[in-house]
């Protein structure tokens, strides 16, 4: 399979380079620095040697990182290292994505994610997921946020509005939205939209919790909101989390991973990474001096 | 980077600015808008001016010539002398006048010299005549004759006996005309279907059998029934005729002549002259209201276009949910399941030039594929009898159902073209939300993308409206005909007869136009059926905006 692949640049007959971002772009394969904290951890989703190509462009090189149980984790690293992608390959949303190849493995508590066997669409609401940009249904906010429920038959006016209302206080909306649940969700602000978004992923008592850059675009006020919503959920919930952000990151998540060209670099407890990392590469990046 | 930092700037010139800021294309542009509104605000403009002033009553002129001849008629255009030239003969200064003479001259309207006028004035009870043959008539009211007896004399005294007897009179005609039409109509029908039950049982068995005695037996007391009925409904008319015979209105022509009308043979009658703004309007909005609700009489060039409205209103609506469906899940398949690839593409280019492909060609097909194709195999299998009985096609020939059909047909590109665009608008991360949440893709265009796609659809629809219902180069040969009185709903059984021929308005325009014995007098009438047509297609279009802006409201409130 990897045949089929543009040939990486080789590692040349120079020794590898000491600096090993410098290493990864120049084709060298590095082992990921995990910390024995992460290890230690009860896994809701484990990430084997997981490989994943765009046509032929190979965009996560073995990727092996458990994601701890009830923990918030964050994914940080410059633009392009695949992040989102590994996001939206645990639930398989680069399928739909016609050039994309993978070999290894991702289990969900235990469930081979890509095994042929399993039904990708019982898979997806095992799994609540957040966008970038608030991509709430052209619908009212009660039905957003029940839309889960819907497509699974539901009709229990009972279940669907107990349901809609534990949702929307999980993500603290409630309050602001009671009175006009069936109004269209378009007409909410944008840091509203958000957080009904996380309310329709929470809706269905998901295993996993995906957040990918859920604050890129909205402000200051309503990022400070989905975070305090972040921290709320901590425990909760197992949330995992592509921020570009590093004070994001360091404010809301337990464990953070650091991802450089499709390849995880460093991957600890948050406190360790942004306070004393094993790798100078990943302090330099952490504090700004570099990415 | 740096090189060109090192290449001098060039100053500009006056003339380098004006072309940055492009002051001449903006005026270019403005032009070419402008134009293209005033084109178009200036042919609705035409329509409908023209078409509104079509029923206004106009003021007869009493015209006395030098040479002693004496016209009476409405001025219906007036020239300014035009020199002659090397190629043109040219002209005086002179009108148009509308006489309605033809019985006299052997000409409706006739051009007067405005030298040759010794006098012209308005008499007082000039009285234009809509007749039921013959056209109009200009003329002052003489007589009222009943039999050999004369009722009034004088035109005062005419006119008031004429608007006392002439509604009654009417009311008979309208009655002796109902009863042969629908009443023995219905005679006719059950006749048909007794001596195509009989045709039937033949085909089916032997000469001589049962079914086939039964039949006969069958038809011949429907026979007897119906020449009961017959001769009942003869009574009738007869009686309601003879009441209407030998009445009789003498009317003295501008030459000095009598015209007799039968007084049951006068539809309208009215004095220009003598009516005021309220008066002139009442007989503007009888004539809208005939125009409006009346079957057309004398070759369509009078009367009124009921029908044609119809069948215009009710093929556009019939075309319009035929294709609806059609192409929504052709454009669904196109964009959300097929794969992309070279055959996709080549299924787009297809459509696309489907799209261009002359009208003509589509009546052609229709005529080919619908009537003589589908329609012969269901007369083949349903209506068996009909053909053997008399050779005559039930379905195998043009109707509503093939006509709206064929338009379908024309129309799907739009739809199919309309209804992608409107799918590819939709946000992938709206359908990624969806799969997030476990939908499946069924239910995800079902919940998501249709509804957000909904009101672009509508759009595709609208403009497929616009087009079919304008269309008549197709039509002409799947189903429009000249003159359909029997509208494809009414209360014999079943009810409903999509089989039927049907009147369009487009097609009206043609017909009354170009078709028409007398042009001149048919122009006023092409006007106001242009001017009905274009406010039918406007009224249609209004509709289907005002449901999509509902739909808007309902599935987005700021996004679009």
């Amino acid at each position: 399979m990897q045949s089929a692949t543009k040939p990486e640049p080789q590692p040349s007959a120079e020794a590898q380079p000491e600096d090993r971002l410098l290493a990864v772009s120049r084709g060298f394969e590095v082992e990921a620095e995990v910390h024995e904290s992460v290890a230690a951890e009860r896994p809701v989703l484990e990430i084997d040697r997981f490989n994943l190509w765009y046509g032929s462009k190979q965009a996560l090189h073995r990727i092996t990182m458990p994601i701890p149980n009830n923990k918030v984790t964050a994914l940080v690293g410059p633009s392009g290292c695949g992040k989102s992608t590994l996001l939206r390959s645990v639930n398989r949303l680069n399928d739909l994505v016609q050039s994309v190849r993978i070999t290894g493995d991702m289990r969900l508590n235990g469930d081979s994610i890509y095994d042929p066997r399993m039904d990708v669409i019982e898979l997806r609401k095992r799994m609540g997921m957040v966008f970038q940009k608030p991509n709430p249904f052209p619908m009212s906010i009660y039905e957003n946020v029940v839309y889960a429920l819907r497509i699974d038959g539901e009709s229990n006016r009972g279940v669907l509005d107990e349901v809609c209302e534990i949702s929307l206080r999980g993500a603290a909306l409630w309050d602001e939205v009671k009175d006009r649940l069936h109004d269209s969700a378009l007409g909410l602000s944008g840091g509203q939209q958000q957080r009904l978004c996380i309310a329709r992923a929470i809706a269905a008592e998901p295993e996993v919790l995906l957040l990918d850059e859920p604050c890129s675009a909205l402000d200051p006020i309503a990022t400070g909101k989905i975070e305090d919503l972040i921290q709320e959920l901590r425990g909760r919930y197992s949330v995992l989390m592509v921020t570009h952000n590093m004070q994001q990151a360091s404010r809301t998540s337990d464990y953070t991973a650091f991802m450089y060209l499709g390849r995880l670099i460093e991957y600890g407890a948050t406190t360790d990474i942004f306070t004393k990392p094993v790798l100078r590469e990943t302090e330099a990046y952490v504090t700004g001096r570099f990415g | 980077m740096s090189s060109d930092r090192q290449r001098p700037r060039r100053l500009r010139s006056v003339h380098s600015a004006l072309a940055a800021q492009g002051e001449p294309w903006v005026w270019l542009t403005a032009g070419s808008l402008g134009t293209a509104i005033a084109m178009i605000v200036g042919l609705l403009a035409l329509i409908a001016i023209r078409g509104a002033a079509t029923f206004w009553p106009v003021p007869l002129e009493q015209i006395e010539l030098t040479d002693g001849r004496r016209l009476l008629g409405e001025v219906t255009e007036q020239e300014v002398a035009e020199p002659a030239t090397a190629d043109n003969v040219g002209h005086p200064a002179r009108m148009l006048i509308r006489t309605a003479a033809f019985a006299e001259t052997g000409s409706r309207f006739e051009w007067v010299d405005e030298a040759a006028i010794a006098e012209t004035s308005r008499p007082e009870w000039a009285t234009v005549v809509e007749r039921l043959e013959g056209g109009r008539l200009h003329g002052v009211p003489r007589r009222l004759v009943h039999g050999e007896t004369t009722v009034a004399e004088g035109p005062a005294a005419v006119w008031d006996a004429y608007q006392r007897e002439h509604p009654p009179a009417r009311r008979r005609w309208r009655e002796a005309m109902r009863i042969d039409r629908v009443d023995r109509g219905e005679l006719q029908r059950q006749l048909r279907a007794a001596r195509l039950a009989v045709v039937e049982a033949r085909l089916e068995t032997a000469a001589e059998s049962e079914p086939v005695t039964a039949a006969e037996e069958a038809e011949a007391a429907v026979q007897a029934d119906v020449a009961a009925a017959s001769r009942r409904l003869d009574e009738e008319t007869a009686a309601l005729r003879e009441q209407n015979a030998g009445w009789v209105v003498e009317f003295e022509t501008a030459s000095g002549g009598t015209t007799s009308v039968p007084l049951d043979g006068i539809v309208r009658a009215w004095q220009p002259n003598r009516l005021g703004l309220a008066g002139k309007a009442g007989v503007y909005l009888a004539r809208w209201g005939e125009f409006l609700s009346d079957d057309p009489r004398e070759a369509n060039s009078a009367g009124g276009v009921f029908p044609a409205i119809w069948g215009t209103v009710v093929m556009t609506l019939i075309m319009a949910i035929l294709v609806a469906p059609f192409g929504v899940l052709a454009a669904l398949y196109l964009r959300e399941y097929a794969s992309s690839g070279p055959i996709t593409s080549a299924v787009r280019v297809a459509i696309n030039n489907l799209a261009g492909v002359p009208s003509i060609v589509y009546g052609a097909f229709g005529l080919g594929f619908f009537c003589y194709g589908l329609g012969a195999g269901i007369d083949e299998v349903f209506f068996k009898a009909s053909l053997a009985a008399d050779n005559q096609p039930v379905f195998g020939t043009g109707g509503l159902l093939w006509a709206s059909l064929t338009l379908a047909l024309l129309t799907l590109p739009v739809v199919i073209v309309a209804t992608e665009e409107a799918l590819a608008a939709v946000p992938n991360s709206m359908r990624e939300g969806s799969y997030a949440c476990g939908a499946g893709k069924w239910q995800t265009i079902r919940r998501i993308v249709l509804p957000r796609a909904l009101p672009g659809i509508m759009t595709g629809l609208i403009l497929a409206m616009a087009r079919g219902a304008g269309e008549v180069a197709p039509l002409m040969l799947v189903g429009v005909k000249k003159l359909a009185l029997e509208l494809p709903v009414d209360g014999s059984f079943p009810y409903v007869h999509p089989e039927r021929e049907f009147m369009h308005l487009a097609y009206l325009i043609y017909d009354v136009g170009f078709q028409s014995p007398d042009s001149q007098a048919a122009q006023p009438m092409v006007f106001t059926i242009t001017f009905l047509l274009v406010a039918i297609i406007a009224i249609l279009n209004i509709a289907a905006i005002w449901l999509r802006s509902r739909l808007r409201k309902r599935y987005a409130a700021h996004q679009f």
